[in-house]
């Protein structure tokens, strides 16, 4: 069973608490997801370990995208795999303003989300016009076009990239305070990231999400701007990967073709939504979390390390053949009292 | 004058659909679209709602031309419409069915709004009891009754309803008759497709009869029945002549 039912969250007439009202649940399962994520980040900070932050600062991001890709792939039904175009695109450009215009890394990150927010909008005006396996398709075809022409866009570096002078991260505190800057503004961008969701999916427009998932033409007919909301959806969802990618090539100090436009990357991220239950708030967080921690541990054992993408492609079809609905879809669906408080 | 359609016609490849469809409705009646199987009374809605726009001809609701308007536009003017095959939305539940219709219809509700025109909406309807249930759980008639709460809970000035009738059982049927009664009563205009003759004939004010894509009788239920051309075109189906004659 599939989810996304928003309203479901008023306690039925058999359950115990009848008195309590509907918000009081939203608000509890909105404390929950928020508190997982900080306790996601809290790991880090307590241990003080470079390792630990590493691994944290890769979980939270794959957690934020796969969050931001949910806002589309889960409230609007339409499958993007080249979603992680927007993470290119964006990280591109907040990298250069980093490295060429000599910009601190706050503006950068915005102008990143929003350069991604802005090519989402002209893209989406033309292909959201494609449903189902053709707007799927579509969307790969985009990513590849955008690596090919970043690969011969000399402001961007052409295929070498760009790379920043360490001499930068002197306004952060050194390299090293750098990266824990970076873990800091990671674990934020990822409660900005799951307050959105939280937000849209209680909102007018979410609902409007919800029924063009469920039947675009249906909803038309009701009064729903279908053109208009589901291109919005899709520049929300490119704002984030957009702020990310700036982030990450930020830590990492250089930025290539290579690297931006993964479609690997692309396909882990849908995983986890997947995983975690598409259309759900704490889903993706979820699905990032075990995904990040399994393939961190495929990565490192000597039978799987060169396998852990068939590992992905064969969960990803198990999940779509036996639980389409993902783990906390499946919870929702299967305890009808856990609908009030998993969102 | 509520609705003017005006020389519509509409083709799907070397299928003449509609041809050259006129006739108008007048505000707070209940207009019934009669005729055969594949008449085009469904694609008359469509045209006039604009999910297919017509490609001659010219749709007047409220004495604005919404001919070849979006059909969420045509939603936002107020008219609403309800499905012949049933499309709830399934995944999401019977009350967020509901507030859709009152977000996004006629008076655009915040969505806190929106689930009190809901529920009062759903008290009427009969389907409070079922409002935090999955619509996919729904039977057929509760289904039924959930397209007419969309688009009631829209509020609108004309409603179209495609056969809301058909697969309900008689109890089934008498109570959605008193429902559109109630619906009529507080002045929203109704346009139905409807094939249970005596339920068009009991509840209609004005009959329009499509045979082929074209209007081959109008007129209040007792002329259109009696009427050679009606007569002739349910000849195919010696049942609904039978019922005609009979006087409905």
């Amino acid at each position: 069973m599939k989810v996304g039912n928003v309203g479901a969250v008023r306690p039925a007439a058999s359950a115990a608490v009848p008195s309590i009202p509907a918000r009081f649940w939203q608000r509890v399962s909105f404390w929950v997801t928020l508190a997982v994520v900080a306790l996601l980040g809290a790991v880090a900070i307590v241990s003080q370990r470079d390792t630990l932050r590493e691994a944290m600062f890769t979980l939270l991001m794959f957690a934020s995208l796969a969050s931001s890709l949910n806002i589309l792939l889960g409230y609007t039904g339409y499958v993007s795999f080249g979603h992680i175009v927007f993470f290119g695109l964006g990280g591109y450009s907040g990298f250069y303003f980093i490295s060429k215009q000599g910009w601190s890394i706050y503006p950068s990150l915005i102008v990143g989300g929003l350069v991604a927010s802005v090519i989402a909008l002209l893209i989406g005006l033309s292909i959201l016009r494609l449903r189902g396996a053709y707007f799927a398709l579509a969307t790969i075809g985009i990513l590849e076009a955008a690596r090919a022409f970043v690969a011969n866009f000399g402001p961007f570096g052409g295929s070498t990239g760009l790379s920043i002078n360490f001499s930068v991260y002197r306004q952060y505190g050194g390299p090293a305070q750098a990266l824990w800057t970076s873990f800091y503004i990671m674990w934020v961008i990822t409660f900005i990231v799951v307050i959105v969701s939280f937000y849209i999916k209680s909102s007018r427009f979410g609902l409007g999400l919800l029924s063009i998932r469920e039947d675009e033409d249906a909803a038309l007919v009701m009064g729903v701007n279908a053109p208009r909301w589901k291109t919005l959806a899709y520049v929300v969802s490119a704002f984030f990967p957009g702020v990310i990618g700036t982030l990450y090539f930020f830590k990492n100090g250089n930025v290539e073709p290579a690297d931006a436009f993964r479609l690997q990357m692309s396909i882990e991220t849908i995983v986890m939504v997947m995983l975690g239950g598409q259309g759900t708030v704490l889903g993706p967080i979820l699905g990032a979390a075990t995904y990040d921690r399994l393939r961190s541990y495929l990565l490192t054992s000597d039978l799987f390390k060169n396998l852990h993408l068939a590992v992905a492609g064969l969960a990803l079809l198990l999940i779509v053949l036996f639980v389409p609905a993902g783990v906390v879809g499946w919870l929702r669906g299967r305890f009808a009292q856990l609908r009030r408080v998993l969102e | 004058m509520i609705l003017q359609v005006q020389g519509v016609c509409k083709r799907f490849g070397g299928l003449q659909a509609l041809t050259d469809v006129t006739f108008d409705m007048e505000e707070g009646q209940i207009l019934g679209l009669i005729g055969p199987n594949g008449a085009g009374k469904t694609t008359l809605f469509n045209a006039v709602n604009g999910v297919y726009p017509p490609e001659v001809g010219k749709v007047v609701f409220r004495g604005q031309d919404i001919t070849r308007w979006a059909p969420y536009k045509v939603a936002h003017l107020g008219m609403a419409r309800t499905f012949q095959v049933v499309r709830p939305l399934n995944e999401l539940t019977v009350r967020d069915n509901v507030i859709v219709g009152a977000c996004y219809g006629r008076e655009g509700h915040s969505r806190t709004a929106g689930a009190k025109v809901a529920d009062a909406v759903l008290e009427r309807v009969g389907l409070a009891e079922r409002a935090n249930q999955l619509a996919a759980s729904l039977n057929v008639a509760q289904k039924k009754r959930l397209e007419m709460a969309r688009a009631l809970a829209a509020k609108p000035y004309l409603l179209l309803l495609d056969e809301v009738l058909a697969g309900l059982n008689p109890t089934e049927v008498a109570r959605m008759l008193d429902t559109i009664r109630q619906i009529r009563a507080e002045g929203v205009t109704i346009f139905m497709i409807e094939h249970l003759m005596h339920a068009v004939m009991n509840l209609s004010d004005w009959v329009v009869v499509l045979d082929y894509g074209k209007v081959i009788a109008q007129g209040l239920p007792q002329q259109v029945s009696t009427d050679p051309h009606v007569v002739e075109a349910y000849l195919g189906d010696p049942r609904l002549a039978a019922e005609l004659l009979a006087g409905g």
